[in-house]
């Protein structure tokens, strides 16, 4: 989470510059990509020095606090034991009930550490202590679009139908990435995201409204 | 006008450059394989660079052209035939209205890039038609074309062919087929195994063994049948890194060209659909310059890295770009551009 949260300040400073020569700013959980165009005019002769006065710069003159990366979302999820197949699994690891966990799992705020792996498959850490739990041995050959998961400290709503190894706790009615939109992802990397408990009534009118 | 896919061939996709600025959504680049050579198939044509074309892999599809058409077939050597005649590669044909178009096995290379003078005219999806399987959108429908697939091409093509074609120099009839006494010189086109491509040291270089490290820069590696536009899995020597440095790698970043290792000890080197991160080390990046070429390595054939410092690379890249700019400059002087 601190490695992060050094990644995406400097996503931001470095964004903030916006240098005609980098192309992409591209944050992971563990490292950030500057994606440098080498037919660029401008690009430095000595790039990698370059790179690295840049570096040098953006943290001299402060990165940008961490409540001024990204955006605060609320993102609303029905925890009912029909849109969470592992619900049950889950109680029975970390011995608490499935109201405690959709509770523990709403109650904390989680940043995007990054999106990847799949269009708009958004990494979220803050995950409380006592729902971290690892992978489950057997991934599921399908995950619904929607589905929010835990494993590892972090917690993934997975954009579409995919396999996946995380356990399912529930799920969200908005569609988390559609390439047709003009914001095509949901979540954006350093976003500050809260889950917001809804009933089953209101998952389904929402799922509806999204559909259209 | 129209082009009805009668056979799609192995994995015939719609491409052009790309899509730009969404790594951070998780949405790579994409785009053709050799994109030096889809600027050549749209520089054939007199198209811009931003058209559409047919990205081809090792076995070709067979067309039908509703209309009149004035196409290009450019990257990998294709057998190819058309109205009873051979097809000519590298330069624009004046295909008549009716005419099946059929590509065979490559003969040389591994990708081919049919354009069509108006271009494909699909919606771009985030900024480009390119065709992106794994998330299934872009280009027709985000997948392969498949048998009894109608592809639309720009309304004018018909038009546009017979104007363009009458702008060119030395042409020349074949049957029924119209074409020209001149061609695009090949610029990515493999050249004798195992063939050279230029990479820099990657991020996790230094903590495979010294062994792992040796064997990468001086053995010879084979592209695996399973390679695609994802990634080309290379088999040779397992590589691993030294014990003491085997500590979690966090998911960090990927670029075009970088080169990874699964646990498994045989290194990959990430292509045109690579995921926009990946949690394995990275043992080197391959040169951007070098990308095209090895596009066109076929499955089965051998390579080996020759070991490049940054700045290398990137004079590397200049070169190719000064000579696919004089290229492209020639081929415009052909339309009298």
């Amino acid at each position: 989470m601190e490695v992060n949260s050094v990644v995406q300040r400097l996503a931001a400073a470095v964004r903030a510059r916006s240098l005609p020569w980098i192309v992409e700013v591209v944050p992971a959980l563990g490292g950030l990509a500057l994606h440098f165009d080498p037919d660029a005019p401008e690009l430095p002769d000595a790039t990698l020095q370059a790179v690295g006065a840049l570096m040098e710069e953006c943290l001299k003159a402060g990165l940008p606090p961490e409540r001024h990366v990204g955006r605060a979302l609320e993102v609303p999820v029905c925890y009912d034991a029909g849109l969470a197949p592992d619900l049950a699994e889950v109680a029975e690891r970390t011995k608490l009930a499935a109201a405690e966990i959709a509770r523990r799992h709403a109650a904390a705020e989680y940043r995007v550490l990054m999106v990847g792996f799949s269009p708009g498959l958004a990494y979220l850490g803050g995950l409380d202590e006592r729902l971290s739990i690892p992978r489950r041995a057997a991934p599921r050959a399908s995950v619904p679009a929607g589905s929010v998961a835990i494993a590892n400290q972090q917690s993934v709503v997975y954009p579409y139908a995919i396999p996946g190894s995380w356990s399912v706790i529930g799920r969200t009615p908005l569609v988390v990435f559609d390439p047709t939109r003009a914001e095509p992802s949901l979540f954006a990397p350093g976003d500050r995201v809260r889950f917001r408990p809804i009933s089953r009534a209101e998952f389904e009118r929402t799922a509806a409204a999204e559909q259209r | 006008v129209s082009l009805r896919v009668l056979r799609p061939g192995l994995l015939t996709t719609v491409q052009d450059h790309g899509r730009r600025g969404l790594q951070h959504l998780g949405v790579v680049p994409g785009g053709a394989m050799d994109s030096i050579a889809l600027s050549l198939a749209n520089a054939l044509v007199g198209n811009s660079q931003d058209q559409a074309v047919l990205e081809i892999t090792v076995l070709g599809p067979e067309l039908l052209f509703t209309e009149e058409a004035l196409v290009a077939l450019c990257g990998a050597e294709m057998e190819a035939h058309a109205e009873g005649e051979t097809f000519p590669g590298d330069r624009p044909v004046l295909l008549p209205a009716g005419t099946r178009l059929s590509i065979r096995m490559a003969t040389r290379g591994a990708r081919a890039y049919l354009s069509v003078a108006g271009g494909i005219a699909l919606e771009p999806v985030l900024g480009s038609c390119s065709t992106y399987l794994a998330g299934g959108f872009g280009g027709l429908k985000g997948r392969a074309l498949r048998r009894d697939d109608v592809l639309p091409v720009a309304r004018d093509a018909a038009a546009l062919a017979a104007r363009r074609y009458r702008l060119l120099s030395r042409r020349s009839a074949r049957g029924r087929l119209g074409t020209v006494r001149w061609c695009a010189p090949p610029l990515t086109l493999p050249d004798r195994e195992p063939i050279m491509i230029h990479a820099m040291e990657g991020h996790h270089f230094s903590s495979f063994d010294a062994a792992s490290r040796r064997a990468f820069f001086d053995s010879v590696w084979q592209v695996a049948p399973d390679s695609n536009r994802m990634g080309y899995r290379l088999a040779g020597a397992l590589l691993h890194r030294a014990e003491e440095m085997r500590d979690e790698i966090l998911s960090g970043p990927t670029a075009l060209g970088t080169v990874q290792v699964p646990a498994n000890g045989s290194p990959v080197a990430l292509m045109a659909d690579r995921q926009t991160s990946g949690g394995y080390p990275r043992i080197a990046q391959i040169a951007s310059a070098d990308v095209p070429r090895l596009a066109q390595v076929a499955p089965g054939a051998r390579l080996h890295f020759a070991r490049c410092p940054l700045q290398t690379a990137i004079a590397l890249r200049r070169d190719v770009r000064s000579r696919v700019a004089a290229a492209l400059r020639g081929l415009a002087w052909e339309y009298g551009k």
